[in-house]
């Protein structure tokens, strides 16, 4: 480890006071959470303008960001890992929270992400909520949004870290819940809430561990004590923080959360619940590296957990008709690629964040693609009655079929990088069950990723126009259009993203050396158990056996409008979600709700019975008793009242007299 | 008679109030002037308490500041003495902050037959004066009769101004009360008793009793240990003591709720901190079990009972439970971190509760019930009001970058390392706030305008109302200027305590620094 590592523990001790550019990192923050103040106190003043307001605060930030990053390329890599003071936070005794931000490669990436694929969104949700009277509220909560996920990745420590975490899921409660009056949305979004409550237990326990024995929260306390620890402590913080991570991150068994997030504005589900907030959970166990470095048990729990989580999301991703809810699927798998990659520490700290990245380009992309055609579809989502649309929409069929091929690992797009150098690192693992356990999962996903967005693309876009017969649900006929620019433009910049991005992080590991400071050195993988050259061969084969397999379902043949009952038992698991939700209710609420019932009626007729029971039998029944107490109570308290004023007055006449 | 520079301050601030109420209680038929009079005073207390806070020395080496005394009964050795530390401040300081809003908050409510807004108004004042009193008192006798007397312009206020079964809740609030308060009273006088056998002169001066008592052997200690426990239990309330206080809260008027839950049962916590710890650490430390125990099991079993709830004040009722079980936590968890959380608990859970009710009155003030089952949908009626609920639920469920965050995470951070199942347990209570809060606030908000109450209040029992139309939204309308105006002090404090909780936590830390001292504890984390 020391050999590997050896820049980063440089970097981290030699964490500095920031200086010129970095030393304003707050402005970062500042800007969007001056947005949000500003249109919430504003209210409806802020209509006419409330939107440009919070486009503008973001893309300031974007500018600052870019301006970060090439002031800090400029610096040795050893000076490129700084900190800013802002304030003391929480102060008692030894208990020292500041309020401060670390610059660093892998905060000033986020920064990146969430104000360059934010700032696209901003924009196209500017056409794609032109309709709502309440389009400046939502502006005011997506620059919440991205306020408290700057303040996520900037955090210097673990506190700061949970405050930008749980902002960031007000700001996604608030925004599933957008459509206020309609009861699946608020459910969905209490849900949300719920299921990463309870991954914020876990996070939060871990604070408590590390405090508890290390005497501090901020990283770089933590980062240079967590060696002093024995290895169970660091299994059970190592665990602690994957739990975190699954709730925020919709991982197994938290998962169950993120597709029901679909009920929110597209745009949302773009930004929050693809780009940016879901992959927290990631960003936080590569920021906790310093602690998975030292627990190959941890490392190998996270692994599994992403393994198993790609596999459930691209399983289920094959059996939905909800456009939406098949790309929230994908994004569950395809989080569990990047935990996955993460889980195997240093040798895929930088993968994983690769994935994250280029990722978030073409989710975003598809999500924008998405919302495009529903918004030409009068918000319908259901995929069977699509049909025949890269005629009527070509930019948002070039866009979105960019964003596919990235999606499924084409080769030479995006995807095709950063996913790739996961699966090889995946089969590099020493161990070999290891190897083939964890690579073979990342194998299989390629084809049933292939499998579902084929089905998808061909389902949407190709086959008969199957809209044309139909009536929307208010009774009206589609009439599909292109969206307008103020939509288009951000889905070519995000196409181009999809193209590009995953060859320029990878020639040459410029990602990775680039986040060296932070993440230390990527480990060169051993020997894989299988050659590099069949691993090439089998991701493209498998890709096209996906993609043919799905062709011979929906492509060859005319679509049902109504989806196929009854099914086989495989198909039902899956549009059951593999049983998620079903497995929550057993084991969760239905055992609540029966015993919160009971303790009521306990607490009604038992506890206060008892009381008022024990009061009866020393004054016979209780109805006498009541009655006896009201004039008894009523008369002491007046003699008591009585009997003060006497002798205040007394003492008062005596001191006087 | 002693004093120090700035005990006219708290003389002033004994005062005030009552004076208020002696003018107010004259002003029985102008309702009008009343009012204005009761608010008069009561920001003439905020002021004063104000200038307390700035006159306070938090590092000074004194713990009780702004101190007076006056012989008061010779023979038994008792002094009206009154003195302030960190603790007992900022108490002080949240009273006289709320009183003014409760105020302006009940400014249009509509009282019971025969009742007048000048009488209402001067009990209120009066219980503001004797609470102040309670923090403030530095002997224990007068602590106990203050503790009394704290009961009955409370009985008065929720036996006639209260709902439909006010008198029962009235009886049933003062009849535990009380009977704890005795049972306090008789373990005082077991500690002026040892004082006279130590010292040859019985004194009920709380400083020379914690001298005097705290060398006592463990059994001594623990009987009057359990004396005071029970009073205070009561009052905090702890689980299985609370009965009195679901009932109490739901027949309340809104604006006593708030004095009841947000302040008068503070006292409970307050007196675990001024008179167990210091007075008794053997028996506190012996009893440590018993206390947690209780503590964790009111966290659960309130947030539980929250989650079944029909009645909205009832509903509030059982959330303080769970959060008075997590005060109590930090208390008997025996770290810096966890007391100051507990101190700023309760400061804390004042605001946010506070908020919580006044805002949940603003709902009932609209649809007249307290069903929750009678409303549904409001937001898209008001979204305003919706706002400020979801903000009262947020910081009820301590979202971080609220007030009520800081100290709940103070709480469990600082418990973590002596007592780490506790903690454990009481994370569970973490998640069970985002159920009861959130789905509290679904059912009220969101969906589709639905509700007896709404509705009728909207356009006739069992008509459908529409919140596009103008006379649906004028029959409902949104917040008005006054309720602006009460929210908006208690919004700016929950966010800007959340963020920058420094100035309220270093007036609370040295004064917990001594209770750690008098129990003899060092912390267990000493940091790096």
């Amino acid at each position: 480890m020391t050999g590997t590592a050896t820049l980063a523990v440089a970097a981290q001790e030699q964490v500095q006071q920031a200086t010129g550019v970095a030393s304003a990192a707050w402005l970062l923050l500042a800007l969007p959470a001056l947005g949000a103040v500003v249109l919430f106190v504003g209210g409806r003043r802020t209509d006419r303008w409330g939107h440009l307001l919070g486009c503008a605060t973001i893309l300031g930030a974007l500018v600052y960001a870019l301006v970060l990053l090439f002031d800090t390329i400029g610096r040795p890599a050893v000076e490129r890992v700084s900190e800013v003071h802002l304030f003391a936070w929480i102060p008692v005794n030894a208990l020292q929270i500041d309020f401060g931000l670390r610059v660093d490669p892998l905060s000033i990436s986020f920064a990146l992400l969430i104000t360059g694929v934010g700032g696209l969104i901003h924009i196209y949700s500017v056409g794609y909520m032109a309709a709502d009277r309440n389009r400046r509220r939502f502006f005011a909560y997506f620059n919440l949004f991205a306020a408290a996920m700057l303040l996520l990745v900037l955090g210097n420590g673990f506190v700061t870290l949970y405050l930008g975490w749980e902002g960031v899921g007000l700001a996604s409660y608030l925004l599933i819940g957008w459509y206020t009056e309609r009861p699946s949305a608020a459910t969905a979004a209490k849900k949300a809430f719920l299921m990463n409550r309870v991954g914020d237990v876990g996070l939060a326990l871990a604070i408590f561990i590390l405090w508890s024995k290390l005497g501090s929260t901020q990283y770089t306390e933590v980062f240079a004590g967590v060696g002093q620890l024995d290895s169970a402590t660091l299994l059970a913080v190592a665990l602690l923080l994957l739990l975190g991570a699954c709730g925020k991150s919709g991982q197994f068994p938290l998962q169950a959360w993120l597709p029901d997030a679909m009920e929110g504005p597209t745009p949302v589900s773009a930004l929050i619940h693809a780009a940016t907030m879901v992959t927290a959970g990631v960003y936080l166990i590569a920021r906790s590296n310093p602690i998975y470095d030292l627990t190959p048990d941890g490392r190998l729990a996270v692994a599994l957990i992403g393994a198993i989580t790609l596999l459930i999301g691209s399983v289920i991703g094959c059996a939905y008709d909800d456009i939406k809810k098949v790309l929230a699927y994908s994004t569950v798998s395809q989080i569990g690629y990047m935990m996955l990659a993460v889980g195997l520490g240093p040798a895929g700290y930088a993968l994983g964040i690769a994935h994250l990245f280029t990722h978030g380009f073409f989710k975003a992309g598809l999500f924008l693609g998405a919302g495009s055609v529903m918004h030409a579809m009068n918000d319908d989502v259901d995929m069977r009655h699509y049909g025949g649309l890269w005629r009527i929409m070509p930019v948002t069929f070039v866009t979105f079929g960019l964003g596919y091929l990235a999606l499924i690992g084409f080769p030479f797009l995006s995807g095709y990088f950063s996913k790739d150098a996961i699966i090889e690192a995946a089969f590099a693992q020493q161990e070999p069950w290891r190897a083939w356990v964890l690579g073979g999962a990342a194998m299989l996903g390629v084809a049933l990723t292939a499998f579902y967005m084929t089905r998808l693309m061909l389902m949407t876009f190709f086959g008969e126009k199957r809209w044309e017969k139909l009536k929307s649900e208010e009774g009206e006929d589609y009439h599909p259009h292109e969206s307008p620019a103020v939509m288009t433009v951000p889905m070519i910049i995000l196409a181009v993203g999809s193209i590009g991005a995953g060859a320029f992080f990878a020639s040459g590991g410029r990602l990775a050396s680039w986040l060296e400071p932070s993440l230390g050195e990527l480990a060169e993988g051993g020997e894989t158990v299988l050659s590099h050259g069949v691993l090439l061969v089998l991701s493209i084969g498998l890709m096209l056996v996906g993609a043919l397999a799905a062709w011979l379902f929906v492509g060859r043949k005319a679509v049902p409008v109504v989806r196929p009952e009854p099914v086989s038992a495989v198909v039902r698991a899956a549009r059951s979600d593999l049983y998620g939700n079903a497995l929550n209710e057993t084991l969760v609420a239905k055992p609540g709700t029966w015993l919160t019932r009971a303790l009521v009626f306990v607490d009604n007729k038992g506890v206060d019975g008892m009381v008022n029971g024990i009061a009866a039998a020393f004054g016979g029944t209780s109805g006498r008793l009541r009655r006896l107490q009201t004039g008894f109570v009523r008369s002491y308290a007046l003699t008591m009242l009585g009997g003060s004023v006497l002798v205040v007055a007394a003492l008062l006449a005596v001191r006087f007299a | 008679m002693t004093s120090s520079s700035g005990s006219v301050l708290l003389v002033l601030l004994l005062l005030v109030p009552v004076a208020g109420a002696l003018v107010v209680a004259f002003l029985r038929d102008n309702a009008r002037l009343a009012k204005q009079t009761a608010l008069l005073f009561s920001l003439g207390e905020f002021v004063l308490a104000m200038l307390a806070w700035f006159a306070y020395e938090p590092g000074a080496e004194a713990r009780l500041q702004l101190h007076f005394s006056v012989d008061w009964i010779p023979a038994f050795g008792v002094h009206l003495s009154f003195g302030v530390d960190g603790i007992a401040l900022v108490m002080i300081a949240i009273i006289a902050l709320l009183v003014p809003l409760l105020i302006g908050a009940s400014w249009v409510d509509k009282l019971p037959e025969g009742r007048s807004a000048g009488g209402f108004l001067a009990l209120i004042l009066v219980e503001q004066a004797l609470t102040i009193g309670v923090f403030a008192a530095t002997d224990v006798f007068v602590f106990y009769v203050l503790f009394e007397l704290m009961l009955v312009p409370m009985y008065f206020l929720i036996g006639s101004y209260g709902g439909a079964r006010r008198q029962y809740a009235a009886v049933k609030f003062f009849l535990y009360s009380f009977l704890g308060g005795l049972i306090m009273l008789a373990s005082a006088i077991g500690c002026y008793v040892m004082a006279a056998e130590e010292l040859g002169q019985g004194t009920f001066d709380w400083p020379t009793l914690v001298q005097v008592v705290s060398d006592a052997p463990l059994t001594n200690q623990i009987w009057l240990f359990l004396g005071f426990f029970l009073a205070f239990a009561v009052k905090a309330p702890l689980v299985p003591l609370h009965t009195w206080l679901p009932d109490a809260a739901a027949e309340s008027p809104i604006v006593v709720t708030v004095l009841l839950v947000g302040i008068l049962d503070k006292v409970g916590t307050f007196g675990f901190l001024r008179y167990l710890l210091p007075m008794f650490p053997d028996a506190s430390k012996t009893l440590t079990p018993l206390v947690l125990v209780l503590a964790v099991a009111g966290v659960l079993y309130g947030a539980l009972l929250a989650t079944g709830q029909r009645d909205m004040k009832r509903f509030i009722a059982y959330v303080s439970i769970a959060h008075f079980g997590f005060i109590a936590l930090g208390i008997f968890a025996f770290s810096s971190q966890s007391q100051v959380g507990s101190v700023s608990y309760m400061v804390n859970h004042s605001i946010a509760t506070g908020m919580l009710i006044l805002v949940i009155g603003m709902v009932i003030a609209r649809g007249g019930s307290t069903q929750i089952a009678d409303y549904g949908g409001m937001f898209a009626v008001t979204p305003l009001l919706g706002g400020m609920l979801l903000l009262a639920g947020l910081t009820t469920l301590s979202l971080p970058g609220t007030n009520s965050f800081i100290s709940e995470f103070l709480v469990l951070i600082g418990s973590y390392p002596r007592e780490p199942v506790y903690t454990i347990l009481a994370t569970i209570g973490m998640i069970m706030a985002a159920l009861y809060v959130l789905w509290f606030y679904q059912r009220v908000m969101h969906g589709p305008v639905r509700g007896n109450a709404l509705l009728g209040a909207m356009s006739g029992p069992g008509a459908v109302a529409d919140p596009e139309t103008a006379t649906g939204r004028r029959a409902l309308p949104d917040l008005d200027g006054r309720e602006k105006a009460v929210l908006i002090p208690l919004v700016v404090l929950i966010i800007g305590i959340g963020f920058y909780p420094k100035p309220v936590l270093d007036v609370i830390t040295p004064s917990v620094e001594k209770t750690m001292e008098s129990v003899q504890l060092s912390d267990p984390v000493e940091g790096n």
